[in-house]
């Protein structure tokens, strides 16, 4: 990863590994109970229910799965993977869903990548997470001049609070960070 | 009782009345608190949507900080979702040897080394277990005789890790809102997700799990909450729910120190009660009486 200066976050490479079989391993003991989906309170919004997307992930599956909403649903409330009689860590699993999904470039998953990778890039220019700074950042990103408008009345609340300060992005150059992020892509061969 | 303190991103922000008032009743109850030095973000839900590894190296730059600290063993976290963070790291190092080479090969990078001694303790826990109800009593000089409160758990600070409640059947706050002098309120929404990020993310499927809670929760006075994110949830966007529901779900929504701290008596600027987005005047009509 290079540390030089830029006004957006960078997309993930399309072209990094984006096998499944590491999540396929995680849960190759599922036995099609669907005490998942009975547990997930998310179930309702999804297009595949999580009992079908691990079997979907079984048969290997990958464009049905990149194509499903139900990873990017998952709000990790961890009462699947309480329940699974098998022991299966399906929270994590819908999370090495999301990390394949942004490595690959999903299409369905691209905002929410972005979203996810602005908060970072705040986080590696301070060491923290500035909210107002990362909003703006995914509102850059997003390039929709109407995208905005639809958080305002959570701003102005914020604000009324005086607890949102509006600030331009910062320090995009070296970061408090940098050592972490760099090692980590370096690790990941990203770099 | 020693402790070192590690407020998260969202306490210095949108969550500031959850630092001030965490701060201010652990002190008041005699626990000594440090803040830990020069801390990062613990990830959020965002790392781990990114990279495994990144999910795991932020907030083990925070352990071996305060390994290096070495003032207390145990690290004393408000937010939930930095508490899963954390102790997801110190709960996977026991179990994988070979992630905490990995995760020093990365700290190094930074001058840091990780050996694994930190405790990572939830508030909850160390309000519940380590004050304890039977302390808190005995300190009440304002009881909050009248109030009903419906305890409100959350996901992070209760699962995966069974570590001091029941994951799906939580009461620790219970004998803590009875020592305060309120009723608790009877209801099974305690560790029910309150949608976290897709409430900004996914609002249309977020506003249903918020609007659920909320209407578990009529009949009661206040929520009481230990999480930034559930708090968010369930204060900022009640006219949106009662919209949603068919009904008004207005009820108050506070901090279990804000509420645990009115009881000892300590003022609502030390509790920062001015910053909740949700405070009914039927509840302050019954503080103030």
């Amino acid at each position: 990863m290079k540390t030089s200066p830029r006004s957006t976050p960078p997309e993930a490479p399309a072209s990094a590994h984006t096998s499944l079989t590491d999540i396929r391993e995680m849960v190759s003991a599922c036995i099609q109970c669907g005490t998942c989906t009975g547990s997930c309170p998310n179930a309702h919004a999804m297009d595949h229910t999580p009992r079908q997307l691990w079997r979907m992930v079984l048969m290997g599956e990958q464009d049905l799965i990149f194509k499903s909403k139900t990873f990017a649903l998952c709000s990790a409330c961890y009462a699947c993977s309480l329940r699974c009689p098998r022991g299966l860590p399906l929270t994590e699993a819908m999370a090495a869903l999301k990390q394949a999904a942004a490595r690959a470039n999903v299409p369905a998953f691209r905002p929410s990548a972005r979203f996810y990778r602005s908060f970072l890039e705040s986080v590696r220019r301070h060491g923290r997470v500035r909210e107002s700074e990362f909003m703006t950042l995914y509102f850059l990103a997003m390039k929709n001049p109407l995208l905005p408008l639809k958080f305002a009345p959570l701003g102005l609340k914020l604000m009324g609070k005086g607890k949102l300060h509006v600030a331009l992005p910062t320090g995009a150059g070296r970061g408090a960070l940098d050592a972490i992020f760099d090692k980590v892509a370096e690790l990941e061969g990203r770099s | 009782m020693k402790y070192l303190y590690y407020p998260g991103c969202s306490l210095e922000a949108s969550a500031s009345e959850y630092d001030r008032s965490s701060r201010a009743f652990l002190t008041a109850m005699g626990a000594e608190i440090t803040e830990l030095a020069d801390w990062n973000c613990c990830g959020a839900s965002a790392a781990e949507a990114q990279s495994r590894l990144l999910a795991l190296a932020l907030p083990a730059r925070n352990l071996a900080i305060a390994e290096k600290m070495g003032i207390a063993r145990d690290l004393l976290v408000p937010c939930s979702a930095c508490y899963l963070n954390l102790r997801k790291v110190t709960e996977k190092i026991r179990r994988e040897p070979d992630l905490l080479a990995e995760l020093n090969t990365v700290l190094s990078a930074d001058g840091l080394q990780l050996s694994g001694g930190v405790r990572v303790r939830h508030l909850l826990d160390v309000v519940a277990t380590d004050l304890g109800a039977h302390a808190l009593r005995a300190r009440v000089t304002r009881p909050l005789k009248g109030l009903t409160i419906a305890p409100y758990y959350g996901c992070q600070c209760l699962r995966p890790y069974k570590v001091f409640d029941d994951p799906e059947a939580p009461q620790t706050m219970s004998p803590l809102i009875e020592a305060a002098g309120a009723a608790v309120h009877p209801w099974q929404m305690g560790a029910r997700c309150c949608s976290a990020s897709l409430m900004t993310a996914k609002p249309e499927v977020g506003i249903a799990l918020v609007a659920d809670i909320l209407t578990a929760a009529r009949g009661a006075d206040a929520i009481a909450t230990v999480c930034p994110m559930c708090q968010m949830n369930l204060e900022a966007f009640q006219a949106k729910a009662s919209r949603f529901a068919g009904e008004n779900l207005a009820i108050s929504v506070l901090y279990l120190p804000q509420l645990l701290g009115l009881a000892i008596g300590l003022s609502e600027s030390e509790l920062g009660l001015g910053f909740n987005l949700a405070l009914t005047a039927g509840l302050r009509n019954k503080l103030a009486a």
